[in-house]
């Protein structure tokens, strides 16, 4: 892996900010979109603009063809047995609510129990919250352990006759944490109860397969993958999603419409209703080949690296709180004794070091931690060694600026 | 670092109000108490009044969140103590324009509200500076 031609790569990196190289430690957040991905995104309104799925002129063929070439690549990428399985949503957030909704109605009922943890985005936690009040059904809790980890005895612990979802993040947001996702969707399965991931985190870094995982949901965004905002990939099971309605109705979903009724068309296009978000899944599509020909395996590793080099430098920090394990995803959340987090990432900021501050749509995981809000530096492809030494200083000299009396 | 910036926006007399609080604490007897929070970093603040007459008697506030936001709060606390309602959201008037950098005046009554006049150079940092004044506004308009 050649760093500095990845970097080469990413025309956003030539950006000063504050007079300063940029220096981009928050991808978890959204990631940076190399040119290509970009010119490819141009190339739908450049070349074919047209929509898909309608009308047999030359430019929606090349439209279709294009649109759904890149689910193929969803497909592939994340191994799903069939394209049908492969379903754009705008994105995570999107995707797990049409899970909750769909799923939800089709499988929970008055005094179920939904499986949840506290370490979830809120995109995983506020529409199964929702679930539960529409079907009187109840939320329940993996106990996380002291590092933020979570043990299969807990995840055994909490089942019941009344389990019918477990959802589950496959690595924290916050955290770090890498959850051993297939054995939990055993342990759910053996349970007879569906599992749903949000794989927001996992997806851009390690490879996921889905089989292998025997997962039954999984859902994750373009935006944090190298892809272009705005689209986002729900899979799930054909044998299941076949069962379940659609949640919106409208052009393209429909096999035929009465005057007072109407029949869904087949997977996937039953759960995509209406004009979709054509040259960003197309751009979706780009960001895999770019991610497939750098090597999944490969950028788990470099990260690993970044993220090992950070944590042992950080921890020499007098007066730092690392939250989460210390096997981890390439991000480290903290906090600096007497320097509140919004403070932190402005003195950052004039350096030219982005890094995210707040409760991380995590305030359940935040109460857990017992704080109101942390720091967050999380880490790509794009970034080196040096960024690292760079982020340190910052951190130091940050540190010494709050620290003077006023 | 470029610490010319940060001193601009951290001066010595905001980091004062947030490592030593002015009306920090709960009021007993206080006739209105607002609650808010910024929903997009985690701040909260609870502002308590005792109104009497048109007049705010007294102020205190709770809460949590970066220096920006506590130190104003802080001093929003003093500056409306003891003046009438009106004159209090008309210093809140003030402090907007303040924040968006258009023209503003400030008289001596207000205290040190203008040490924050550097946040407006800062556009992710307004909201915390505004939390405490939209927390005061919302007190007299659900009135």
């Amino acid at each position: 892996m050649d760093i500095n031609k990845i970097r080469q790569d990413f025309k956003v990196l030539d950006e000063k900010v504050n007079g300063n190289a940029l220096t981009y430690l928050d991808t978890s957040a959204t990631s940076l979109t190399p040119d290509r991905v970009v010119d490819k995104t141009n190339e739908y309104y450049f070349k074919y603009n047209a929509n898909v799925h309608r009308g047999v002129h030359t430019l929606g063929t090349l439209a279709t063809d294009a649109y759904e070439s890149a689910r193929m690549k969803v497909r592939k990428f994340i191994n799903a047995k069939r394209f049908e399985e492969i379903i754009y949503t705008r994105g995570t957030t999107a995707a797990l609510n049409l899970v909750a909704r769909s799923l939800g109605d089709y499988a929970v009922e008055e005094g179920d129990e939904i499986v949840v943890t506290e370490m979830e985005h809120h995109a995983n936690i506020v529409p199964w919250q929702q679930l539960a009040k529409r079907k009187g059904a109840k939320l329940v809790f993996i106990p996380l352990e002291s590092d933020g980890t979570i043990k299969l005895e807990s995840v055994e612990s909490v089942m019941s006759e009344k389990t019918k979802i477990v959802a589950i993040a496959h690595v924290s947001n916050v955290l770090g944490t890498v959850n051993d996702i297939k054995s939990i969707a055993k342990i759910a399965h053996d349970n007879d109860a569906y599992i749903v991931v949000d794989g927001a985190q996992a997806v851009p870094h390690m490879t996921v397969d889905v089989q292998d995982l025997d997962v039954d949901f999984y859902a994750f965004s373009s935006h944090k993958m190298l892809g272009p905002t705005g689209v986002g990939v729900l899979y799930g099971k054909a044998e299941i999603l076949d069962h379940l309605e659609p949640i919106e109705y409208g052009g393209d979903m429909i096999d035929y419409v009465y005057k007072e009724d109407a029949t869904w068309t087949d997977l996937p296009v039953k759960f995509e209703a209406g004009t979709p978000m054509i040259a960003e899944a197309i751009g979706l599509g780009e960001a895999i080949d770019y991610l497939t020909e750098v090597g999944m395996d490969n950028i788990h590793d470099y990260e690993q690296e970044l993220v090992n080099y950070a944590y042992e430098q950080m921890e020499k920090i007098d007066g730092i709180t690392i939250y989460g394990p210390k096997e981890r995803a390439g991000l480290i959340t903290f906090n600096l004794d007497g320097v509140h987090p919004h403070d932190l990432a402005t003195a950052l900021d004039q350096d030219g070091i982005a890094v995210r501050a707040g409760h991380h749509c995590a305030q359940p995981l935040m109460k857990w931690l017992d704080t109101n809000s942390t720091a967050r530096a999380s880490f790509y492809i794009y970034n080196t060694k040096e960024e690292v030494d760079t982020f340190i200083r910052g951190l130091e000299r940050t540190k010494e600026f709050f620290s003077y009396e006023f | 670092m470029n610490f010319s910036n940060l001193e601009q926006l951290y001066r010595s007399v905001i980091m004062d109000h947030y490592k030593h609080p002015r009306n920090k604490g709960e009021l007993d007897n206080g006739t209105i108490t607002i609650d808010m929070n910024n929903p997009t970093c985690g701040d909260e603040i609870r502002l308590m009044l005792d109104v009497k007459d048109n007049i705010i008697d007294d102020v205190r506030f709770e809460g949590h969140g970066c220096s920006i936001s506590m130190a104003s709060a802080s001093m929003m606390t003093e500056a409306v103590k003891g003046q009438t309602v009106d004159r209090a959201l008309e210093m809140g008037n003030e402090f907007s324009k303040m924040m968006l950098g258009e023209d503003y005046t400030i008289t001596d009554d207000m205290g040190d509200i203008e040490a924050l006049s550097g946040v407006s150079q800062f556009p992710a940092r307004i909201k915390c500076a505004t939390l405490s004044w939209k927390a005061f506004e919302k007190g007299f308009k659900e009135e």
